[in-house]
C-alpha cells in the first residue's frame, strides 16, 4: 500500500495537459496540481458516478486525455460502467482506481469482500484491453510512463492507505478552493465550451 | 378499433426532433416503448449511442458529455428513472445539466386506471424532483419534444418527455 498523496505527486510529473477528474483524491490533488483549470474536482454529486462523468468527458473531448482517479466504493456501485467503457473504448480514457478496502469517508467500514476483490481482473473481464494493479509505489512509478504512452482505455487499481474520517461531516475541514459551479465554469472556459 | 397511423407515434419524427435540437449522444438502456427508435438511431451516423447497464449511470455520463460541450439525450424507461433518483439529483440537477430525458412510460393508460405501479409513481416521482415533463403519445405530440429541449437549455435543468406509446408505434 502507498499514500494517495505520494501517488498523486508521482502522477503530477507525467500529467502533461490531461484533464483530471480527481474523485476522492481531490483533497490532495488540490495541493499538488499546477493546472487547476484542467482539474474537475466535483466532489461527490452522487456516489458511483465518477467513472460515468469521466467517460462522458472523454467522449466529448476525444482530443484531450482524460485521467480519472476513481475509488472502489464508487466503482462497486456501478460495475456496469466497465462494460460501457470497454465497448466504446475511448483511446483518451485513463481509469485509475484508489483501493483502500473501506469506505473511508464514513468511518472506515470495509467494502464488501474488501481484501479479496481483484478489480483489474473484473476490468479485464469487462473488456478493457489493459488492466493492471499496483501495491507498491515504485512499481507504479516505473510503469506510469508506459501506461500513459499507450492509448486507452486502461484500468489500474492502486492499493492506497485508508484515510479514515470519523468527524461528523459538518465539522470537517473544507479543502475545496472552488465551488462546484466555479470548477465547471473554469473547465468550460479552459476548453472554450460555451454554456 | 385499431389505432390509425396518426394515432401512433412515429419513431422517425422523434429522431428528427432530437436531431433538430442538436443531440450528439444518446445515453440509453433499452425499453419496450422505444425499441423501434433504437433501430433508427443505430443507422444514423450523426448520433453516438452510449449503452448503459443501469439507468443511474446515464446521468453522470450525460453530465460529462454536456460539460465537455456535447448535447446528450437520455433514453430510459420510467422504472429505471425511479431507480436513478440520487444520480438524477446529484449529477443532472446538481450540476445544472440541460438534458432531455426521453422516458418510456410503462403502464400508461389514457383512462387513468392502470395495473402497473410503474405508471402510478412516474409523475409523482418527477414532481418530487421538480422536473417538468411533457407527455408524447402520438405523432401530433412530437413538437413537445422541442419544447422540452428549449426548456432544458433555458433553465439549465433536466426535463422529461414521457413516451407513452408502448406496443403501438414504437414496437411494431
Amino acid at each position: 500500500m502507498f499514500q494517495t498523496a505520494d501517488m498523486l505527486r508521482v502522477f503530477q510529473a507525467h500529467r502533461g495537459d490531461a484533464i483530471v477528474v480527481p474523485g476522492r483524491g481531490a483533497r490532495h490533488w488540490a495541493q499538488i496540481s499546477t493546472r487547476p483549470n484542467r482539474d474537475v474536482p466535483v466532489g461527490d454529486p452522487a456516489m458511483g458516478g465518477h467513472a460515468g462523468f469521466a467517460l462522458g468527458l472523454a467522449l466529448a473531448r476525444p482530443a484531450d486525455r482524460i485521467v480519472l482517479f476513481d475509488s472502489e466504493g464508487d466503482l462497486l456501485m456501478s460495475l456496469g460502467i466497465l462494460a460501457t467503457v470497454a465497448e466504446l473504448a475511448p483511446a483518451n480514457f485513463y481509469h485509475f482506481m484508489l483501493e483502500n478496502e473501506c469506505y473511508a469517508t464514513t468511518g472506515g467500514q470495509p467494502v464488501p469482500n474488501a481484501k479479496n476483490v481483484a478489480y483489474d481482473v473484473i476490468a479485464r473481464g469487462a473488456g478493457y484491453p489493459r488492466a493492471l494493479a499496483f501495491d507498491k509505489l515504485e512499481d507504479f512509478e516505473a510503469s506510469l510512463p508506459s501506461i500513459l504512452a499507450q492509448p486507452g482505455p486502461v484500468f489500474a487499481a492502486l492499493k492506497v492507505v485508508p484515510e479514515v474520517e470519523n468527524v461528523p461531516i459538518g465539522q470537517r475541514v473544507r479543502w475545496q478552493t472552488r465551488t462546484r459551479d466555479r470548477v465547471l465554469a473554469d473547465l468550460r472556459a479552459e476548453l472554450g465550451v460555451a454554456r | 378499433m385499431a389505432p390509425t397511423q396518426d394515432a401512433q407515434l412515429s419513431p422517425q419524427l422523434v429522431l428528427d426532433e432530437m436531431k433538430k435540437n442538436g443531440v450528439t449522444h444518446v445515453v440509453w438502456l433499452p425499453d419496450s416503448e422505444t425499441n423501434f427508435l433504437y433501430q433508427l438511431m443505430q443507422a444514423d451516423p450523426s448520433l453516438q449511442l452510449v449503452p448503459v447497464s443501469r439507468e443511474g449511470l446515464a446521468f453522470s455520463i450525460a453530465a460529462g458529455l454536456a460539460t465537455g460541450g456535447q448535447t446528450p439525450a437520455i433514453l430510459i424507461q420510467n422504472t429505471g428513472l425511479m431507480e436513478s433518483g440520487d444520480s438524477l439529483r446529484g449529477w443532472a440537477i446538481g450540476l445544472q445539466i440541460p438534458v432531455v430525458m426521453m422516458v418510456g412510460y410503462r403502464g400508461w393508460t389514457r383512462h387513468g386506471v392502470n395495473a402497473d405501479s410503474a405508471a402510478t409513481y412516474t409523475e409523482r416521482f418527477l414532481n418530487a424532483f421538480g422536473i417538468t415533463y411533457y407527455l408524447v403519445e402520438t405523432s401530433a405530440d412530437a413538437p413537445r419534444i422541442s419544447i422540452a429541449f428549449e426548456e432544458a437549455r433555458r433553465t439549465q435543468r433536466p426535463v422529461a418527455v414521457l413516451m407513452a406509446d408502448e406496443y403501438h408505434g414504437f414496437n411494431r
